[in-house]
């Protein structure tokens, strides 16, 4: 809209912005003795934002990609009414916006606040606006100039074969950790719950209800059927209070980590196998329903109550002793945090289903860039639900037992030390105010996000008597489609593994007969169960491992997507531009780099996966260790596997670089033909 | 009020986009079927063919 503004108050008022968003910024950065008020990082998300899409993205978009509104997109030329179809930008957008969104960018954030709001929420805005939006809008535009090719083929087209196998052991490698370790958040907010587990498992039944409803009753409704759906859930909540007090029912529903895994690994393998559309689908569609509708609530939220930080800009845990993770700030905040800031995972969805919608290449800006930017949101909102914790509540319910004791009193004594002051008394007032036994050792982040989210939400509706409710709320909206991931993930990873092998054995290639399903979801469940299991019986948590595991593969598909981003940009022979998208590649190298040395490497044996193998072996020996040994191990051998992925596909694509900037290799992009659209002549 | 309008119009639009809803009615048109179990199963059955959408994390 200012676009079309004249001159001199456009000027004035995008001054007036860079002022605010200077200002806000540098209170955020700056202010470090007292609290400071929430409403400083909406107002500096906000102004860097509106910046960053006003004048950055523009920039990319005139001087890099040259969008042309005159070219017809894929959903024109190609258009069948299936996969191919031109679609309002607002409804492209809101639907990339639901398939990027997930409990990634609740999750990172809550877990990085170890360190204080301040790293978390700078690298939130910079690396959404400078690297995470541009990922998403370039690898969304190249794939729409291709017929809406998926990252992998576009890898190796553009960089060669090593960089198309790379992708594609990257994107297996991502699905299988990405699945253990939301597992193990569900699995942790779940544990000794009757409430929390009594809630998920009601979603089942709902689920197949709507799954049936959906086929007999009223074919297609979906919408209707997730209000009534919705409903169900909120009864299942309301219910579920009566459940954990019920001394009959309240024992079934109260279970240990171990069989909330076992029962969430045999749920996930036979909802791979079932058919889509009585389960898996309503399942989808009810939680991308609370989910849509939550994020609106808790922006309004924050906004509305404005509530106070108390956990400091930086805390003491900067230094790599965190008891959340180990790890110094550098690296480990910048893997913790993917989703919100860069997500390799998105180029997928960037180049799957959206490129195909996509009605003109002018409008990959909006949809890429800005549905980054709404996710990014999203994760200074998490940013925010854990920092309104007072900090020692926050290192109560996020530490393990293994590292601030087994008991609430040592638990208690240990925060305490840290300077951050908690009792025992307040931990189980809290306990018993959101309708739990306990929030000690609640590791993972979703419970800390819970009790941060129900907190601002009671302030705003309904008081402190509604506080169990809206902490339910927020587990059930959480698990609700962490659950979804293990449904579609498993089945994206199923479809994948049955591709690749019906190259040896052509029946294991289709998709459609019963023995190559069972054993392909078979395989891929008993993959991320392994993680899972690992995670459980991990005497420091599990997310102390699992989650910068899924760090680093994360972020080793973003290496892969902006080295695919950066061979196009240096073919299409605008080399001199290339730093757009070579700087965040460079930054991911040495994140990625640094943090898989730490992991395998450093001597400290809650960093160092070698250095815990060692120390367990040394250490007294019990049934377990000879397991844990091998479990740590193996995650170094993982880490350093990754690893070597990103060499190889670095060393492809600067290979390719070389060969184009030197005159030795032709620079040839391998774009579709340009047609002109017919869109153009309809609307004049 | 027009803006207002419009603005319904496409909430409802991308609702329906991502709840599927709009992809079952192309389905209809396309196969020239009329809204039934039968139908809805014949959609589902040309949709398992294919990789669910991902979800991101």
């Amino acid at each position: 809209m200012l676009d079309g503004m004249n001159r001199p108050l456009s000027i004035v008022l995008w001054g007036l912005v860079s002022l605010l968003a200077a200002g806000a910024t540098a209170v955020v950065a700056m202010h470090r003795s007292e609290p400071i008020n929430a409403l400083w990082l909406v107002v500096a998300a906000t102004c860097c934002y509106a910046l960053g899409y006003r004048f950055y993205s523009k920039f990319i978009a005139a001087k890099i990609l040259a969008l042309d509104s005159l070219r017809a997109t894929p959903a024109e030329r190609l258009e069948n009414g299936r996969d191919f179809l031109v679609t309002n930008k607002w409804v492209v957008f809101g639907h990339h916006f639901a398939a990027i969104a997930g409990p990634g960018p609740l999750v990172g954030p809550v877990l990085a606040s170890q360190f204080g709001y301040l790293p978390g929420t700078l690298w939130v805005l910079a690396g959404a606006v400078f690297a995470g939006c541009v990922q998403d809008f370039v690898i969304l535009l190249f794939s729409v100039r291709r017929d809406g090719k998926s990252l992998t083929e576009m890898a190796k087209e553009e960089t060669g074969a090593v960089g198309g196998i790379v992708a594609y052991a990257a994107v297996i490698a991502i699905l299988i950790i990405l699945l253990a370790v939301v597992a193990l958040v569900v699995v942790n907010a779940l544990k000794d719950s009757p409430w929390g587990t009594f809630t998920i498992a009601m979603t089942i039944p709902i689920a197949l209800f709507m799954g049936l409803y959906l086929r007999s009753i009223r074919p297609g409704k979906v919408l209707e059927v997730s209000v009534l759906g919705f409903i169900l859930v909120l009864l299942a909540i309301w219910g579920g209070q009566w459940v954990s007090q019920s001394s009959a029912l309240a024992p079934v529903f109260t279970l240990r980590a171990q069989t909330l895994a076992i029962s969430i690994i045999v749920y996930a393998f036979a909802a791979s196998a079932v058919p889509v559309w009585l389960l898996l689908a309503p399942r989808d569609y009810l939680s991308t329903f609370v989910k849509l509708g939550t994020i609106g609530l808790l922006g309004i939220g924050i906004v509305a109550v404005h509530p106070t930080l108390h956990m400091p800009a930086l805390s003491r845990f900067v230094d790599g002793s965190g008891p959340v993770f180990a790890g110094k700030i550098f690296p480990f905040a910048f893997i913790t945090i993917a989703c919100g800031a860069i997500s390799g995972f998105h180029s997928l969805i960037s180049s799957g289903t959206t490129p195909k919608l996509i009605a003109r290449e002018t409008e990959t800006r909006m949809v890429g860039y800005g549905a980054m930017m709404a996710e990014s949101a999203v994760a200074v909102m998490a940013i925010v639900a854990a920092c309104v914790l007072q900090p020692g509540v926050y290192f109560a319910i996020n530490s393990p037992a293994g590292i601030v004791g087994q008991t609430a009193a040592a638990a208690t004594a240990t925060i305490s030390n840290w300077g951050f002051p908690v009792t025992a008394d307040e931990m189980q007032a809290l306990a018993h105010a959101v309708g739990e036994q306990t929030l000690f050792n609640r590791t993972g982040g979703a419970p800390a996000f819970a009790v941060g989210m129900a907190h601002i939400f009671s302030q705003s509706l309904g008081g402190g008597t509604v506080m169990a409710l809206w902490y339910h709320f927020a587990v059930m909206f959480e698990a609700l489609f962490i659950l979804t991931i293990l449904d579609a993930g498993t089945r994206v990873a199923r479809f994948m593994i049955q591709d690749a092998l019906g190259h040896i054995y052509k029946p294991l290639g289709r998709t459609s007969w019963y023995p190559s399903i069972l054993f392909t979801s078979a395989l891929i469940v008993a993959a991320w169960g392994y993680f899972l299991w690992q995670g459980v019986k991990d005497p420091l948590g599990g997310i102390n491992s699992l989650w910068p595991l899924f760090g680093i593969a994360n972020q080793l598909l973003a290496t892969v997507a902006l080295c695919v981003a950066t061979t196009i940009i240096i073919k299409m022979h605008r080399a001199r531009y290339a730093a757009v998208t070579l700087v965040p590649l460079i930054w991911l190298v040495a994140v990625t780099f640094t943090a898989s040395w730490h992991k395998i490497f450093d001597p400290n044996p809650r960093v160092g996966f070698l250095a815990q193998a060692q120390a367990l072996a040394h250490g007294p020996v019990t049934s377990a260790t000879a397991r844990l040994i091998f479990n740590n191990r193996l995650d170094a051998l993982v880490t350093a596997l990754l690893l070597l992925m990103v060499t190889l596909v670095l060393f492809e694509s600067a290979r390719q670089w070389i060969g184009v900037l030197s005159g030795r290799k032709e620079a040839r992009v391998k774009e579709s033909p340009f047609v002109m659209t017919r869109l153009a002549e309809e609307r004049a | 009020m027009t803006r207002a309008k419009e603005f319904i119009r496409i909430l409802k639009d991308t609702l329906r986009e991502i709840f599927d809803e709009a992809a079952y009615s192309r389905f209809l048109e396309r196969t020239h079927m009329d809204s039934s179990p039968a139908a809805y199963a014949a959609f589902w059955r040309e949709r398992e063919s294919k990789a669910p959408k991902p979800r991101c994390c």
